[in-house]
Order: C-alpha cells, then structure tokens, then sequence
C-alpha cells in the first residue's frame, strides 16, 4: 500500500549529494585554511549562504539558472540538447547546494581544531603535503568530518523548497519523500503523510544515534568529544 | 547632560500622548468598519474573480473580499481542517460534493457558476507543432505540466482526457504535478515544460503562451465550478449576497470576458 519509490528515491539523491558535498566541503575547507587572499570573508559568507537563506530563494536562484531560459539551461540546450530541470539531477543539485554549507562548516572547524604542531612535525619528518593531510589532518579531524557527512546527509535527504522548484514533483521520477509528504498532506491523505513522516524520523534519528554511539565507543580509545 | 536628561522626559511625555490619542481615535472608528467576506476559490477562476472583486468593492464600499487561491483539492482540506471561510468556490463538483457529505457546506446556496475548456497550451516561441491532446505522447515532447491529479482538478481533468486517449501510460512519467493551474501556466511560460494542460481561462490571461489544442468534446467529465457559502460562514448574508452577484449579469461579464461560460441560470 504505501509507495516505497520516494523513499528509495530520497536515499539515492541524498547519496549522490552527499558525494559532491564531501568532495567540495573538504576541497573548500582545505584550500580556505591554507591560503590568505582579498575578499576571503566574503567568500567564506558566500559558502555559508544556502544554509541561512530560505531554500525557496535558493530554489529561485537555481531556478533561474537552470531554467531553460535561464544561462545554464540554455547552455545544455544548445550544447547537449538537453534539460537538467524536472530531473533527478535538479534534485540533486538542489540538495548539494543546501547541504553544502554543513560540511563545509564542520570540516573547517574539525581542521581548526587540528594541532597544527603535529603537522608540522610530519614535515620535519619529510612528509609530503599530500601525506601530511590524510595521515594526519583528516584522522586528526575524523569526527569533525562524520558529524558534517551525517548531517549534509539529513538535511539533503530532507530538502524540500529549493526541490520542488527545480525538480518539479513528477510521482515515481522526481518526486522525494519530502515533496510525496507535502502533496498527501494537501490533498488530506494524513495516513499517506504520517507513513512517510516516520520512516524519514526514524531514518534521521538512527543515523544520529548511530554516529553518537560510534564517537562515544571512539573516545574510549582516543580523547575525542562526541560528535552531537 | 541635565538637559539631555530632560529632553528624553519630554520626548517620551510626547510619545505616549501621541500613542493615547491614536488609540482613542482608533476605538471611535469601528462604527465604519467594512464587512469582511471570505472567499477561498480555486486558481482557476483567479484573474477573472480579481476583476470582480475590484467591482463589487467599488459597487458596495462597506464590503471587504479576502480571496485565497490556490488548488481546490488544497482549499478542501484547508477547510475541513478548521480554516475560518464564508465561501468557497472549486473547479469540480467533487471538494464541494465532499465538504457536503460533512455537512461544511449550506447546501442550500449551492450554484454552479461556469463552465469551461480544458487546452493545452505550448511556450510562444514553441515549434514542436503540437495539435492535439494525443500528440503528448509524441517522444520529443519531454516534459508537460499536469496539475497534481488528488488536489488540482484541471490535472484530474487532464488525467481522464489521457485516460480517454489511452496514452495516460506513456505521458504520466513525463508530466509534472504542479500544486496549481497557475503554477502549470508558469511551467510553460518560462519553457521549462513543453506543455502544460490548463483551463482555457488562465491560457487567455498569458501572453507569452499560445493555445494549440482544445480536449476533445466527451473525453473528460464537464467541467463546471461550483460554489457555495460555508456552513460556518461569519458573514452568510453578505457571503450569499456576492455569490448571487457571481451569477448575476454583472458577474456573468466578467467572467465570459475571460472565456467561461455561465451556468447561472441552471441547477
């Protein structure tokens, strides 16, 4: 009785987000901390932007990039004759760019907190800056990292506004949990959106609680606080 | 520093006899306070009941109509959930028959106000030569615009013209559920749809659309809006007052401006 396809749906555009935002929220993180340049806080505040905007303004932004008017949209038209809006792609674009800022932030606190006298001891031993960043920045940061990766993953999973602007609400294609939540509720079909409204809490909640059991059982071993 | 001190005193004296005096002159006005009507109405029937809206206010200043539009399915469940509303007025018999069966209605005031046509229309600078309903399916149409069939009637409609066609299978992936007729018109305005399937009267209020295809006749349910005041209406009176006006010659106008057609006289 109940539709799994949005649920299904919601986990595959959430994981494919979450793919971008760890690959720019930690390419951003590092390259922000290692190099001073003009204009770096307005940069920093750009990055912090989708989080503190109302999602339905950045639904409108990329809305009217990606529109088929808009400079993108005309571009994949005329290069590759074809639409990125009302598609899968669009909701996962949506939910990269909302859930960007949270792995962004977490990353640059986590690396913040890194003692940078264990790097530089890393250097002296001859390390090369590559090896120095992933055997001793990112472990040093791990849990910095896992709470950013788990709560991109959440907010990307739930997002609604800048969605359902970009990728329409088409059932069994673009349609996400949140968009088939909002629809039953309009048309009162309260036991279609209750299902739905648990399975996303209890997926939301057990992944918090797993993470939380993870860096409890951690700082058993190493002093590290726990990640929520 | 001691006249500042003193400065601030008076200044606030000032404000707060300011503030007396605005609200003894606001307890004086209710006395001329308009009567406030409620119309919950579909989408569809938006630029044409603005228009009426704008005459009735002129016609009779001490009435005030506070529309709300959206999908009529939308508008249902708002209802049935408690929002406080004098009329409401759907695209399909099936909300108010609903709201009826739940006794939120006065059935009595029931009417059916207009009917109207089911088009499809295409972006203006469109060339995919679309002629008819059954050319959705057609493969270089990529997207169309339907309203969400559970809330939005002009997508019900558009769902049973399909179904008629036997092409309801091929086009429903490609079709994106807007929340309202509006929002379909949008989709095509903006060519982010190739077509989207609306009621003729919003086609006509856009410019930068064309109509191409009208449903052909017997392939949906007529399509009529209904309306009628809510049981537990604040204003009944006034509320069926302007329903009748809906009806009536003047209200008729407006609304063959727009391309419906008035049912007034039937039910």
């Amino acid at each position: 009785m109940i539709e799994w396809q949005p649920v299904l749906l919601s986990i595959k555009v959430a994981c494919v987000s979450l793919f971008f935002i760890f690959f720019f929220g930690v390419a951003f993180a590092f390259v922000m901390r290692k190099w001073e340049f003009p204009g770096k806080a307005a940069v920093e505040a750009l990055f912090a932007m989708p989080l503190v905007l109302p999602p339905v303004v950045t639904g409108f932004l990329l809305l009217v990039l990606i529109g088929k008017q808009g400079p993108i949209g005309h571009f994949l038209t005329e290069s590759f004759h074809t639409q990125i809006i009302f598609t899968p792609y669009a909701a996962v674009l949506a939910g990269t760019v909302v859930a960007f800022p949270l792995m962004y932030q977490s990353t640059k606190a986590a690396f913040a907190s890194v003692d940078t006298g264990l790097e530089d001891a890393a250097r002296t031993l001859g390390a090369s800056e590559w090896r120095v960043f992933w055997t001793v920045t990112v472990p040093l940061a791990w849990s910095g990292l896992v709470a950013g990766l788990v709560l991109s993953f959440a907010r990307a999973l739930g997002e609604f506004g800048a969605t359902i602007m970009v990728a329409g609400n088409i059932p069994g294609k673009t349609q996400t949990l949140p968009l088939a939540i909002y629809f039953a509720a309009e048309s009162n079909d309260l036991t279609q959106a209750g299902i739905y409204v648990l399975i996303i809490s209890l997926i939301t909640f057990s992944m918090i609680f797993w993470v939380n059991r993870w860096s409890r059982q951690k700082s058993q071993r190493f002093p590290v606080k726990g990640v929520f | 520093m001691k006249q500042t001190k003193i400065v601030m005193w008076l200044l606030s004296i000032a404000v707060m006899v300011a503030l007396a005096g605005g609200c003894a002159s606001f307890k004086t006005a209710p006395t001329t306070q308009p009567v406030e009507i409620t119309v919950f109405a579909a989408m569809g029937l938006k630029e044409a009941l603005l228009d009426i809206q704008k005459d009735y206010e002129a016609k009779y200043p001490d009435v005030k109509i506070v529309c709300n539009f959206a999908g009529s399915g939308t508008l249902q469940t708002q209802i049935e959930q408690g929002a406080s509303v004098d009329i409401f007025l759907s695209a399909a018999e099936k909300q108010l028959n609903e709201l009826q069966k739940k006794n939120l209605i006065n059935p009595a005031t029931r009417k059916n106000l207009v009917g109207n046509q089911l088009v499809i229309v295409v972006p203006k600078d469109s060339n995919l030569g679309l002629v008819s309903f059954q050319n959705l399916e057609k493969n270089d149409v990529k997207k169309i615009g339907l309203g969400a069939t559970e809330t939005v009637p002009a997508g019900e409609y558009g769902m049973e013209v399909l179904k008629f066609l036997g092409i309801w299978d091929e086009v429903k992936d490609k079709s994106v559920r807007g929340k309202d007729v509006q929002t379909l018109l949008a989709y095509a305005e903006m060519g982010n749809v190739d077509a989207s399937i609306v009621f003729s009267a919003v086609a006509v209020t856009s410019d930068k659309v064309k109509i191409v295809a009208v449903a052909p006749p017997g392939s949906h349910r007529p399509i009529i809006f209904p309306g009628a005041v809510l049981a537990g209406a604040k204003q009944p009176k006034a509320a069926e007052k302007f329903l009748s006006y809906l009806t009536g010659p003047e209200g008729s106008k407006v609304f063959v401006k727009y391309g419906f057609n008035p049912l007034g006289a039937k039910q």
